[in-house]
């Protein structure tokens, strides 16, 4: 880990001005799970660490006839224990209960989590200087690509870690950021940017913005939800694949399906082309099974992770069918 | 009742030279450990006695040690798989405030070298006065290198362009050639012969505690701290390297955080901690960290076997001929027991060879090549009894010649429900996920000796012992203070023991399975005649032999008139001022060698996703007489999850383009945690008859091949690769859907 130095943020609004304009700068640290990581692995090696524990206030689970208000310092065992969470969002609430371990959960924030840096092993290696580190090249091509991406075209075939970002997507979730000239709001089907847009980030956000809140409209009645994850390991590990599934059926017919993938891209992948199948039709085997072919059929796996396609294609027709009855 | 006496034959040195010598000890029946069923500790449960200590954060491992002016080392290692270091720069890092020396190359040109064969090498080090400022001097020690090409995949360097590892020898060793037999004439007997390659991957050793010293010099004499299998291996290769007596080192190992055979001797980064303290004049502490471990400290190596086996219809093995390779890094041998593994076969060829590459070399790791070899044998050994039609168990016990394992499999099969609740046929199971068990083998040597020992009674009752074996997480602590505490009918509490330090009696390594059966015996021994020589001293006062006196329940009496009765404070009141001083060592007639197990396994296999989930293992183990069933199924348990992971997490991946271990981590390098540990289930066939023989290993030799034949019995996937992860279950389930 690379010296820097530390500063205790006291408020959201003094935040911009304590960050940079470059990531070398100044990064922000809520639990400090990921970025303590990154910073031993010299992944990330800012000159200061803003610390936003210290801003009061930011810890909340909001409930109104909108639908959840989540500030952006609540911890994901904060998210887990939520009754409105628990008994409304099945899907979110599954997701945060296979995140890494209760310990890392009590430490690990909402907003943190689908702010994670890829866990790429070339990413996270002192040893590769990779595209996403300024350097010239993605290890993954022509290297031990068995855990990166089935979508997109690169440059970068790293995969987004996060279980709560399918989750918060497939629900429409909103994100809250603020930056120097106050603050705003986007959609999270619009947070995430794909490597072409930035080799560096995965997101939208500025050096200089954070995540302030992440709100999630109140689900449609007759919509139900849930997540599933494969992992190699039970016990701490990421995704293989996993997948979260927000549908709304009536009389056996789905009127809409949200299914975001994550694991397989390097952002929270929506399987457009199933949803768009789903929609108005009436659920059966045959047509779930329709469904995940759709959500996989623009996969370019590489030379090791082609199975992933085959696991994405499965969880897909297993929640269809398990949403639909 | 007069205590028997027999004579047994041990071995002393006299001037560096082994004499055989007789003499008497008490004859204490078949076996050595007497009527159990009288015992109050040995063979009875125990907990640990630094259980508390250790739980607590009491207990001091090596990282704990703290002294005065304590400077942090750390290593320098190549950045690249193969390359010559042109220039070696250190004037940055010396400028960095803290730090207080380097080492480079010329400064010892036996520990560094300026040809790096492997990412991770070692070629230089520093000593500062935080870890923090060591790390920042690593990354401020300029080097040149010029890069070679390198070969870090078996397959690739095998091929005769690749690039060479050494420049004296090529990179595929001399063949090993075991045979027996005539294979042609065997394979023409045979009604059917099957071929198949088994493939295991390179296992990193992971023990809890990375290796590391601390080291501290006053003038010639040197103190180590060490997380170590062997103190006084230690101590030898020190002594060595420093051109220093012996007598100058001293080796401490309190307690320990595991080893598995990557262990022991100084080793490169012992003998380099040593160097930073003399050169700093200060006390040195060394701690590897994980990446360093799965690097450049050992590490069990692959094995790709290409198997053919014959038998005739009946089930009798006739031919077996396996060709097999494997890489060790860059040095070691990759071999794998060179006999067909368990079983019988009259004709068999096996040509055996370790290639090398640019990768960290490998090290003894827990029952070395046996998994491997068990996974390929006991893999075809269910393969042909489905060729055969017959029961995988049946197969096993008309061509297995050891009587206590056909035994223990017939106990398992029983205990599991073989017959009851296992399908016959594979994939007969409908649904998403299917359920399947399997059945696999080992054995292994183990045996005692080596091991030294003192005793001292004092007059007031007080009782010390002294080994300088070291209990590296085992429990040898425990078994230590239960034999001496039987041995004098004492509490264990009222035993002072003392371990882990070469200023104690000599104790060999903790390897091999040895240790128990090396030291239990050795402090029976020197107990129980240091309590003979007691009993002589108090037996007039009775007017009996001394051999017709008990020590039991705190009480020293007549055997024959339990009343003529004195406490063990009064006998020991007896000495006058002169203690009891017995050095003693390890006796024939308490420990044996060779041990049968078996392992049975029951898994869930997810046909949507390829997860196995291993829900039950039956381990059946024998080790003779058990000192400690608590500490012994301990091991059982550690062995099963050790196997677990090797079968279906573990794996060191090297980039093939760049030559670097990409999953030099706890995160990919994937080792299972609480929530993967299936139920264990743990029978014992006892042999007490056999004395005590040790488990560490052969309890963690016949998990993957069990895992692989249930995974065929749920799925009827075969699955020749190791570790059983979704990619290679998933493609393995698509080949039996093409049929």
């Amino acid at each position: 880990m690379r010296n820097f130095s530390y500063v205790n943020a006291t408020s959201i609004e003094q935040v911009p001005s304590l960050l940079g304009r470059s990531w070398d700068d100044a990064v922000v640290m809520a639990g400090g799970t990921d970025l303590v990581g990154e910073m031993k692995d010299y992944a990330a090696v800012p000159k200061r660490v803003v610390n936003l524990k210290s801003i009061e206030g930011l810890d909340y689970i909001r409930q109104d006839d909108a639908g959840l208000r989540i500030g952006a310092l609540t911890t994901l065992t904060d998210v887990l224990e939520n009754s409105a969470v628990s008994q409304e969002l099945p899907v979110l609430h599954q997701a945060v209960s296979v995140i890494a371990s209760p310990q890392i959960r009590n430490m690990a924030t909402l907003a943190g989590n689908i702010l994670q840096r890829p866990r790429c092993w070339y990413y996270r290696s002192e040893d590769f200087p990779c595209l996403k580190k300024g350097g010239a090249r993605c290890y993954a091509v022509g290297g031990v690509n068995t855990y990166h991406a089935i979508f997109g075209s690169g440059p970068s075939y790293i995969v987004h870690p996060s279980d709560a970002a399918p989750a918060l997507m497939a629900l429409g979730a909103t994100v809250h950021v603020h930056g120097p000239r106050g603050g705003d709001e986007v959609l999270m089907d619009d947070f995430f940017t794909m490597p072409e847009m930035n080799i560096r980030r995965e997101n939208i956000l500025r050096p200089n913005e954070i995540v302030t809140e992440i709100s999630i409209p109140k689900p449609e009645a007759n919509s139900k939800g849930m997540f599933l994850k494969v992992r190699e390991r039970e016990s701490i590990d990421f995704a293989l694949v996993s997948l979260a599934a927000q549908m709304t059926v009536v009389n056996g017919t789905c009127e809409r399906a949200s299914l975001v993938l994550g694991g397989v891209a390097p952002i929270p992948w929506r399987a457009v082309e199933a949803e768009d199948y789903l929609r108005g039709r009436r659920i059966t085997e045959a047509r779930a099974e329709s469904a995940a072919e759709a959500a996989v059929e623009d996969a370019a796996p590489m030379p090791h992770n082609g199975y992933k396609v085959e696991i994405a294609k499965n969880l897909v027709k297993q929640a269809v069918q398990a949403l639909a009855s | 009742m007069q205590q028997k006496m027999k004579t047994v034959t041990i071995t002393i040195q006299e001037d560096g030279e082994p004499r055989e010598i007789q003499i008497e000890v008490p004859d204490t029946g078949e076996g050595g450990w007497g009527d159990l069923s009288k015992n109050t500790y040995v063979n009875k449960p125990h907990t640990r006695v630094d259980a508390v200590d250790k739980v607590t954060g009491r207990a001091k491992y090596t990282a704990d040690i703290k002294l005065p002016g304590l400077l942090y080392g750390r290593i320098l290692r190549s950045a690249h798989p193969r390359a010559r270091i042109n220039r070696i720069d250190a004037t940055r890092a010396m400028a960095l405030p803290g730090v207080s020396v380097v080492v480079l190359p010329n400064d010892d040109p036996e520990v560094f070298s300026r040809e790096c064969r492997f990412a991770g090498q070692e070629i230089a080090a520093v000593a500062a006065t935080t870890p923090e400022v060591a790390e920042d001097a690593l990354h401020a020690i300029d080097v040149d290198y010029e890069v070679l090409p390198f070969v870090v995949d078996e397959d690739a360097a095998r091929d005769p362009d690749a690039a060479q590892v050494h420049s004296d020898r090529g990179n595929v060793g001399e063949p090993r050639v075991g045979e027996q037999g005539d294979i042609a004439a065997g394979f023409a007997q045979a009604d059917v012969t099957l071929e198949a390659t088994y493939r295991c991957q390179v296992q990193s050793h992971i023990a809890l505690e990375t290796h590391g010293n601390v080291c501290q010099w006053e003038g010639d004499k040197l103190t180590v701290w060490a997380s170590t299998q062997g103190v006084f291996s230690v101590r030898g290769e020190l002594a060595g390297h420093f051109g220093i007596p012996e007598t100058n080192v001293r080796v401490i190992t309190e307690f320990m955080g595991g080893g598995f055979g990557a262990k022991f001797g100084a080793r490169k980064e012992g003998v380099i901690c040593a160097l930073l303290a003399r050169k700093a004049g200060a006390p040195v502490k060394l701690m590897l960290t994980r990446k360093e471990e799965h690097l450049a400290t050992g590490n069990r190596p692959s094995a790709v076997q290409h198997v053919k086996l014959g038998a005739t219809s009946d089930g009798k093995l006739v031919a077996y001929e396996r060709s097999n390779y494997g890489t060790p890094g860059v040095a070691g041998s990759a071999n794998i027991p060179g006999a067909p593994y368990l079983y019988e076969v009259p004709n068999y060829r096996i040509e055996q060879t370790s290639v090398f590459t640019n990768a960290g070399p490998m090290a003894a790791q827990r029952a070395p090549g046996h998994p491997q070899a068990a996974f390929a044998m006991e893999s075809m050994m269910d393969e042909m009894a489905e060729a055969l039609g017959m029961d995988p168990i049946d197969i096993r016990q008309m061509n297995d010649p050891n009587e206590a394992r056909r035994n223990m499999v017939a106990m398992g099969a029983e205990h599991i429900g073989w017959k009851t609740r296992r399908s016959a046929t594979p994939n007969s199971q409908t649904g998403r996920i299917k359920t399947g068990m399997g059945v696999g083998s080992c054995r292994w040597g183990g045996g005692g000796g080596r091991t030294q020992a003192e005793c001292t009674i004092n007059p007031d009752g007080s009782v010390q012992v002294k080994c300088g074996t070291q209990d590296i997480g085992t429990g040898t602590l425990t078994l230590v203070h239960m034999v001496a505490a039987e041995e004098f009918g004492l509490k264990i509490e009222d035993i002072d023991v003392r371990i882990g330090d070469t200023n104690y009696p000599y104790s060999g390594g903790s390897g091999g399975s040895t240790t128990a059966a090396s030291v239990s015996p050795a402090i029976k021994g020197t107990t129980m005649l240091a309590k003979l020589e007691l009993f002589k001293k108090i037996a007039p006062r009775f007017g009996v032999e001394p051999g017709e006196l008990v020590a039991s329940d705190g009480n020293v009496f007549v055997g024959s008139d339990p009343s003529k009765s004195m406490t063990w404070q009064q006998a020991a009141a007896q000495l006058g001022d002169e203690p009891i001083f017995f050095h003693g060592q390890w006796l024939p007639g308490y420990s044996d060698s060779g041990v049968p197990g078996v392992h049975f396994v029951e898994v869930s296999v997810d046909t949507e996703t390829g997860l196995v989930k291993v829900d039950r293992v039956v381990a059946v183990h024998n080790s003779g007489m058990i000192l400690n069933p608590l500490t012994w199924a301990s091991q059982v348990n550690g062995g099963v999850l050790m196997g677990i992971g090797y079968g279906m997490y573990e794996n060191r991946i090297m980039d093939p383009a760049t030559g670097y271990m990409v999953n030099a981590n706890l995160e990919d390098y994937k080792v299972m945690g609480s929530t993967d540990i299936p139920e264990i289930e743990i029978l014992r066939y006892d042999e007490p008859e056999r004395g005590v023989i040790g488990i560490g290993e052969p309890a963690t030799i016949p998990t993957p091949a069990s895992i692989a034949n249930a995974i065929y019995n749920a799925c009827g996937a075969r699955i020749r690769e190791m570790p059983f992860t979704p990619d290679k279950v998933l493609s393995a389930l698509a080949a039996v859907k093409e049929g």
